[in-house]
């Protein structure tokens, strides 16, 4: 990263950004070829047509059968490029919007100027995010204040950090090294400064550098303690209170599609259950009533982060609720996630499958 | 331009017809207004080539050295904000245009003069506004304004500047209608639709977008003062906002008004280009309609500025393809005017060089745009500088040297008097290789990562920084060299004749410079714009 003072292309680091390089040397070439073909015609032309009397040129019939040939060439030859370009870049754009389902799961947390970092067995870092090579890692963003975004030239991705919804990004490092973080989106004054590092090591060293991390607990741990800390198992049957209460049950929930009041459906994901906690009236699940107050200004977003989490962690549902089906993938912000056992997220333990 | 001398001959003009600043400054004349605008849109050229020039200075080195960060975010600001608003939306229409528009078509004016001279007051009251924030501090939000950072958290002048480009829009729509209704209703007799040079054509297609794409800006912008003024919610999700439906409203006209920029430089290249080669453009239907395509299709892909703002991603493979197919007509313009040199007669004057230089630039600008429109290919390079490359080759490459090479296509037409061949066709060369040494590395650098909008960046970004900042020193000589030799031209520069291109266009066939009402005689026009092998174009009836 910053030890070599000039370089010409970046560092390709990750597993989506060979193809980038691919897409990116067919656009070069496409512009290369006809960029160098205008000029060429353009300083031939200018030479061999260079006026040497006064005398007025014979006008060329675009009209004739020729001169059409000719606009359907240059239209047609162009499109079926350019329609390449398109396929192409989209194809990457897909595999970049969907995370594998076996992701390892960051929350990414923008302010002014800093990135907070929090790891699902509870590791917190500032500016800096410790990654294992070869796992694919899917970070959960939101921001506490203005937009961000989260660039990491050497993997070749971005994604906008949006206060008061999550956005993802994923990644599978192939590379150990370390690599720039970036913030793109224009964010005030320091902008320039919201920078940071990404550490991609070997297995054994992100275990060694994991295990000596915070002893807060897990996420959904430290979600727990904040969901008992707020009462909210007063009225939402959950792991530890199972009988019915007057809100709907979280067990098994996520993921999940829900039937409210009004008759729609919404699927249960990590933006529905941050709006039901700072807008509860936003949406309400059939059969029950508007009786939650807000938490708006009581939890910061780091601690929205845990209560998702922690949702999420729920065991498998007591077969109270309505109507409850898994609901496809559909959008790179919604990835299906089947609920995870209460009992998978330990400290120190990366775990496979749990998304 | 007042004080310059008279053409020898004491034949009246609409330079000489009245005297006194009142004179000018009420004028109805469409050409006297012309010339307000040319000062107007100078003046901020100049301006916002100097924050240009401090922004380059900056970047010279890794360290914030020069200015602190605040004032480096409210450079970079002033000078987009100056040059889109202030600069590239009005030049080519309003200087030129204004000039053009009754001449080629035979009238003796535009269809509403006093709303033409309206135009021009709210542009520099607009201006006024900008300037007012520039004294007072100045705004830090970049030009593009987003919520929330421009709503709740600028410490800026927000609510001014917004102001300021809502009211100069008015300018731009008043302009855009004077226009469509000029070219509709004022056409000199058998002058039909496709006998009408091209740049008609592109400056109707631009009028169009200006009549219905600038409401959009003027009313996100005044969204965006009411939040920030009331904190009526919008945008801003701490009132209730969505923070993305300020990009979705934005580009909604600011994608629109790129076109609004690039399409009338393209209507000076077209006639450019065929004069200098005596020739016909090839596919005149083609290119006329590629600039209506343009205009139309140019409305419809504004989600390709935000690939990575959370758009779902089926909403970005439509606003993917449909911008491919938004750049199929400008590669037609293109094939077009290189076709029309074919068996040409072609002269290299100034004004030619401009226009070749453009038809390179252009290509370079809009090749680049195909990767930005290219899904998996943007979320790498989006928000770095391959896009200020890519935007600078299409409105710097582009627009500014179709405005160049057209002030010095009609110059002699303008102002009557010719202006030192040498000295422009030098600096015509040297904008040119400063531009491209300016910009070119910042495709690079932009691909390596780095971040527009970035007063530090690691030292690894520093040699390619230090070339783009060299030539953007050449650059602004470039500039700097025109504006010396025609000033000097005015009062000193050969008189020009009334054709001094051999161009077959109705404004030729007219004095240099027009009388008031443009022409003696109203003309008949009986033939195509570019027919060179007769000798009589315009039979006087």
């Amino acid at each position: 990263m910053g030890e070599k003072s000039f370089q010409l292309f970046p560092e390709a680091a990750s597993s989506i950004a060979g193809q980038v390089d691919g897409l990116y040397a067919y656009l070069v070439l496409v512009s290369a070829f006809f960029s160098l073909l205008i000029a060429f015609l353009v300083v031939f032309f200018a030479i061999k047509y260079r006026r040497k009397n006064d005398e007025v040129p014979k006008p060329v019939d675009e009209h004739s059968v020729g001169g059409m040939v000719l606009e359907i060439v240059w239209s047609v030859i162009p499109l079926g490029l350019s329609m390449i370009m398109f396929a192409w870049g989209a194809s990457i754009f897909f595999t970049e919007s969907r995370p594998p389902a076996d992701s390892m799961e960051i929350f990414v947390t923008g302010k002014q100027w800093m990135w907070k970092i929090q790891h699902n067995e509870g590791a917190r870092e500032i500016n800096e995010l410790h990654v294992p090579v070869n796992r694919n890692i899917r970070l959960t963003l939101t921001s506490e204040d203005v937009i961000h975004d989260f660039y990491v030239p050497a993997f070749r991705t971005k994604t906008d950090v949006l206060p008061g919804r999550y956005t993802t990004e994923w990644f599978r490092p192939t590379k150990v090294g370390a690599y720039h973080i970036f913030c793109a989106e224009y964010c005030g004054t320091k902008h320039s400064g919201m920078i940071g590092t990404v550490y991609v090591m070997n297995e054994a060293d992100y275990n060694t550098w994991l295990g000596a991390g915070s002893g807060e607990g897990s996420m959904a741990e430290q979600g727990e303690s904040l969901f008992n800390q707020l009462g909210c198992g007063t009225c939402h049957p959950s792991a530890l209170n199972k009988q019915n209460g007057r809100c709907p049950n979280l067990n098994g929930l996520f993921g999940t599609t829900v039937e409210l009041k009004d008759g729609t459906k919404v699927r249960a994901d990590e933006s529905y259950i941050r709006e039901s906690v700072l807008y509860p009236q936003a949406k309400i699940v059939a059969g029950y009533d508007d009786i939650m107050p807000t938490f708006k200004g009581l939890v910061t977003e780091d601690g929205l982060l845990k209560l998702v989490e922690y949702v999420k962690s729920l065991g498998p549902k007591d077969g109270t609720e309505s109507s409850a089906t898994p609901a496809p993938t559909q959008t790179s912000t919604s990835p299906q996630a089947p609920a995870r056992p209460a009992n998978a997220a330990r400290p120190g333990q990366p775990i496979p499958g749990n998304r | 331009m007042i004080t310059a001398t008279p053409p020898v001959e004491t034949k009246k003009n609409y330079l000489n017809q009245t005297e006194g600043l009142k004179s000018w400054l009420l004028t109805h004349d469409h050409k006297r207004i012309c010339i307000l605008y040319l000062l107007g849109v100078t003046f901020f050229f100049a301006l916002g080539g100097i924050f240009a020039v401090l922004i380059r200075l900056e970047l010279a080195t890794p360290a914030g050295d020069l200015v602190e960060s605040n004032t480096y975010n409210k450079l970079f600001t002033m000078h987009g904000v100056i040059m889109v608003f202030l600069f590239l939306i009005p030049s080519i229409p309003a200087v030129l245009g204004n000039f053009l528009i009754p001449l080629m078509i035979g009238a003796k004016d535009v269809a509403f003069p006093r709303v033409n001279l309206l135009s021009w007051y709210i542009y520099m009251i607009g201006g006024c506004f900008v300037l007012t924030v520039l004294f007072m501090g100045g705004v830090d939000t970049g030009w593009t304004f987003y919520t929330p950072f421009s709503s709740s958290y600028s410490n800026g002048y927000v609510i001014a500047t917004g102001l300021g480009i809502f009211i100069a829009g008015f300018s731009s729509i008043l302009t855009g209608l004077n226009f469509i209704v000029t070219i509709h209703r004022m056409r000199a007799p058998g002058l039909t639709w496709f006998r009408l040079p091209l740049f008609v054509w592109a400056h109707y297609a631009t009028s169009m977008i200006q009549v219905l794409g600038t409401p959009v800006i003027a009313v996100t912008l005044f969204l965006l003062v009411l939040e920030r003024g009331l904190h009526i919610g919008f945008f801003d999700p701490a009132y209730g906002g969505d923070p993305v439906l300020f990009q979705h409203m934005f580009w909604f006209y600011s994608h629109p008004a790129v076109y609004i920029m690039i399409l009338p430089s393209m209507g000076v290249v077209t006639e450019i280009i065929t004069t200098f080669s005596s020739k016909k453009p090839f596919g005149y239907t083609f290119i006329a309609f590629s600039s209506v395509a343009i205009a139309v299709f140019g409305f419809i892909v504004w989600g390709h500025h935000l690939f990575v703002s959370g758009q779902s991603a089926y909403a970005g493979m439509v606003f993917s393809i449909l911008s491919y197919v938004v750049a199929i007509p400008s590669a037609i313009k293109v094939f077009n005017w290189t076709a029309t040199m074919y068996k040409g007669s072609v002269r290299m004057t100034t004004p030619m060089l401009y226009a070749l230089g453009f038809i390179g630039l252009f290509t370079v600008g809009g090749l680049t745009g195909l990767f930005l429109a290219s899904l998996g290919m943007d979320v790498h390079l989006t928000d770095t500088y391959f896009v200020i490359a890519h935007f600078h080759y299409v409105m710097v490459g582009g627009a500014i040297m179709g405005f160049l090479g057209g002030i010095h296509y009609w110059w002699p037409k303008i102002f009557g008097r010719m202006y030192n061949e040498g000295w422009s066709k030098i600096s015509a060369i040297i904008i040119f290789i400063g531009f491209n040494l300016t910009f070119f590395p910042q495709f690079i650098l932009g691909y390596m990562g780095m971040p527009r909008r970035y007063h530090v960046y690691p030292p690894e970004f520093q040699v390619l920084n230090v070339l783009s900042s060299a030539g953007a020193s050449i650059l602004g000589i470039g500039y700097l060299i025109p504006f010396c030799y025609l000033l000097w031209s005015l009062k000193y520069g050969p008189i020009a004749p009334p054709n001094p291109w051999g161009a077959t266009t109705l404004e030729w066939q007219t004095s240099s410079p027009p009388p008031t009402e443009n022409f003696e005689v109203t003309p008949v026009v009986t033939q195509e714009a570019y027919t060179y092998t007769s000798e009589e174009v315009v039979h006087v009836g």
